[in-house]
């Protein structure tokens, strides 16, 4: 045992030894005056100009690492740190308990825009926004209306928010054709409205098709009050049962919007094999392993609401105007169909109702 | 110990010597030497540096070219440790760069804010060990406890004062019967109180989550699963200005420590707890009701826990979710371990947790490091304690007493 533990102590230090071997870096080594010019072009390597601005951003309890809308949204702040120079700071919520701290030390460190991450930091982010009018703060999936008059609780909060049944009506209109079966399924991760949201668009998507098709689609997991819910945002075995549950009952569509759970759906759906799923939040084909059974995905382009609030603030002002992601700006969308799964007729119609929606001859709410 | 108990444990319970085994490592790490205590904490810390070392891009880096030029390397751990540290100190304890005096201290009133739900979570744990009773369930009782405060909290309207009152001790009556629970099916029942307070716990989550999808719960237009905000009246007052959070809850965390400290130390009800704790085969021999100090220790474990409740409900925070509790349920029991379940240990216990939970802020803004580092301290300095002969080896502290006996 010893003997073990010796050959392997000697192993771990001449790796680590021989990693250590590298040449330190060139421009170091060179004169003070190349110094300067390796600084220069460091400098020239950085996107445009530093600007002097400071953006920042918390999390729910989620964390940066959630693969749903946290994740998103950390995506659009380092985006805008490397193409507009700006200097950023995060910090990551384990507790509700750590909202207000979290908000505030960002508050210290001097940030200019604040952006909080989900319904749950609202109350935070309101108590906050009053404490120090002179920074800005923006929410992503909330009005900061809580005493429900109908304006945000503070003027110096912009609220980011998203029409997602919107896209996801395209998507359910879509399935119902693209299904052999005459079955759709949904499920949701919680009975919370920025979930529902998904299905309610999703159900009138396939009610449209019904309609407009003459056809006879059901959907199973939602009848636009109540469905099937897995009751978290992390058992993907959950989200497995309830798949293989939709399959035996004959659906061959799925769509669960219930972020990390939704790949126990991608699972079930894969050893099914004549299966579709459909993604949500983001592209499924690219941020998931599952790009052969994704029929498509429901887009909520948070990473774009961030990156093109802070590229409003740092150009033209802070503005708290609120931000509504709809078709129209692209805040949602729906990604591209598998090749050959969606009718060729079906497709063809996309635009028009997406003209539709857009100008609102199409309404994208159960009925 | 664990011959004493198979000599005198005529019951025909067969699981009586193993009861009496993890009894003894219960007290083993409760009667931890407050030195192993503090060298635990000590070696977390070290061992947290190494951590923040390695998760230091410049570190890693400069120690590919380690041989070409080591002083890159040491001066960039430096700069790793020192901003890590003088984040954490300014966000726990001083903040030295901030322009007022409030600004200054207001990290440590985060601290003691933090440290409140812990206080009153590890106090009711502490009871419970030296009762020889594990209780899992804080978790589950905080949520009841949150639940029940945080109900009378917005959906009463009282005079202020009392509506405060009665909403504390709403916290206390949900945790208090949350603990009864598994207390009384221990005692009459000899259900192990470990898997019941552990499934109790998610009873607790998800009637919570269920409760929080009625209308009752929810705020007016709204279906997020989110509680209206507690009732101005039924708040902890802020004790040092509104420009602190921290709030009356810390000082009846305080209180309830004296109380608990009384209770144990100094009643008759107390040395019987302890009794049984100890000996629960003696304590039955001399005339005492095993069952009886069963259910009185979790109702009041239960209790303690439930006001845990109360600090975010009515204190920081002000409304429900079901994830109101988040891990104070289990940062007690090492709380509760660090503390060594007395009073005293357990309030500078909290103080510790309390200040590494108010570092977490300032650690990612202004030290760029990920807040897990505050979980992997906390967690080592658990299992630090719950290997003292580790600990002792690496500082090279004499066993106790005790255990020499054993070992001999």
């Amino acid at each position: 045992m010893k003997n073990i533990i010796r050959v392997g102590a000697v192993a771990a230090v001449s790796a680590l030894t021989l990693a250590a071997c590298a040449s330190a870096p060139e421009e170091e080594t060179t004169t003070p005056g190349a110094t300067a010019d390796s600084t220069a072009t460091a400098t020239a390597e950085a996107p445009a100009e530093t600007v002097d601005f400071k953006a920042c951003m918390v999390s729910d309890s989620g964390g940066f690492d959630d693969k749903s809308f946290n994740q998103s949204g950390y995506e659009g702040l380092t985006r805008a740190e490397s193409e507009l120079g700006i200097e950023i700071a995060s910090a990551e919520s384990t507790t509700e308990a750590d909202f207000l701290p979290n908000i505030e030390a960002q508050v210290a460190a001097g940030c200019d825009l604040i952006i909080t991450v989900g319904f749950l930091l609202s109350g935070a982010t309101v108590e906050a926004a009053i404490a120090n009018p002179d920074v800005n703060f923006a929410i992503i999936d909330d009005l900061a209306d809580n005493d429900y008059n109908g304006e945000t609780d503070a003027p110096n909060i912009k609220p980011i928010t998203f029409d997602t049944d919107e896209a996801s009506f395209l998507a359910g209109y879509a399935a119902a054709g693209a299904s052999a079966s005459g079955t759709l399924s949904t499920f949701g991760g919680m009975n919370i409205p920025s979930v529902t949201i998904f299905m309610d668009g999703f159900l009138a998507g396939a009610n449209y098709y019904n309609e407009e098709m003459g056809g006879d689609v059901k959907v199973l997991g939602w009848d636009g009050a109540d469905g099937q819910f897995t009751g978290d945002f992390s058992d993907q075995s959950k989200g497995q049962n309830v798949t293989e549950e939709f399959l035996n009952q004959g659906a061959d569509v799925v769509m669960p919007v219930a972020g990390p759970v939704g790949l126990g759906a991608a699972a079930a759906v894969q050893s099914a094999g004549d299966a579709w799923l459909i993604g949500v939040d983001s592209d499924w084909t690219v941020t998931t392993d599952y790009a052969d059974i994704v029929l498509t995905s429901v887009l909520k382009n948070i990473g774009n609401s961030v990156f093109d609030t802070i590229a409003e603030t740092v150009d033209s002002g802070f503005s708290a105007t609120p931000y509504l992601g709809t078709l129209e700006n692209e805040g949602v969308g729906v990604a591209d169909f598998a090749e050959g799964a969606v009718p060729e007729e079906v497709l063809a119609n996309l635009d028009t109702i997406k003209a539709g929606i857009i100008d609102g001859t199409i309404p994208v709410d159960v009925s | 110990m664990s011959e004493q108990g198979q000599t005198t444990e005529a019951a025909p319970e067969e699981e009586a010597p193993q009861e009496s085994r993890s009894r003894q490592v219960l007290r083993e790490i409760a009667e931890s030497s407050s030195m192993v205590v503090f060298m635990a904490i000590v070696a977390s810390m070290l061992i947290g540096g190494l951590l923040i070392i390695f998760a230091d891009e410049a570190v890693r880096e400069s120690a590919v070219y380690f041989f070409s030029r080591p002083s890159d390397t040491f001066s960039a751990i430096g700069d790793a440790l020192g901003s890590a540290y003088s984040a954490m100190f300014n966000g726990a304890v001083l903040n030295l760069q901030a322009e007022s005096f409030a600004a200054t201290i207001k990290p440590f009133t985060q601290t003691l804010t933090m440290a409140t739900p812990l206080i009153f979570a590890g106090l009711g744990l502490g009871l419970g060990f030296r009762a020889g009773l594990f209780n899992i369930g804080a978790q589950g009782q905080l949520l009841m406890g949150a639940t029940v405060g945080a109900y009378i909290g917005f959906a009463w309207d009282l005079p202020a004062g009392l509506h405060l009152l009665l909403a504390v001790l709403g916290c206390a009556l949900g945790g208090a019967l949350w603990g009864f629970i598994p207390g009384v099916l221990k005692a009459k029942r000899g259900a192990h109180e470990v898997i019941v307070t552990i499934m109790l716990n998610y009873v607790a989550l998800y009637l919570v989550a269920w409760l929080l999808s009625l209308e009752a719960f929810q705020r007016e237009g709204s279906d997020n699963p989110i509680s209206p905000v507690v009732a101005e009246t039924a708040q902890y007052p802020k004790i040092l200005g509104v420009q602190f959070n921290l709030h009356l809850g810390f000082v009846v965390a305080l209180l309830c420590a004296v109380g608990v400290w009384w209770l144990m130390e100094r009643s008759t009800l107390g040395f019987r707890l302890r009794a049984v704790g100890a000996n629960p085969s003696a304590a039955r021999t001399a005339g005492m009701s095993i069952g009886a100090a069963t259910i009185i220790t979790m109702v009041i474990a239960g209790a303690l826990a439930g006001l845990a409740g109360s600090a975010p409900v009515l204190g920081t925070q002000k409304f429900l979710t079901d994830s109101v509790a988040g891990s104070l349920g289990f940062d007690a029991i090492t709380v509760a371990l660090l503390g060594r379940s007395r009073p005293l240990g357990i309030v500078l216990a909290a103080i510790l947790f309390g200040g590494l939970q108010a570092s977490g802020p300032s650690l990612q803004v202004n030290a760029g490091l990920p807040v897990d580092i505050v979980v992997v301290i906390q967690a080592l300095i658990v299992l630090f304690i719950a290997a003292p002969p580790l600990v002792r080896a690496m500082f090279r502290l004499p066993a106790p007493a005790h255990e020499k006996e054993v070992a001999a």
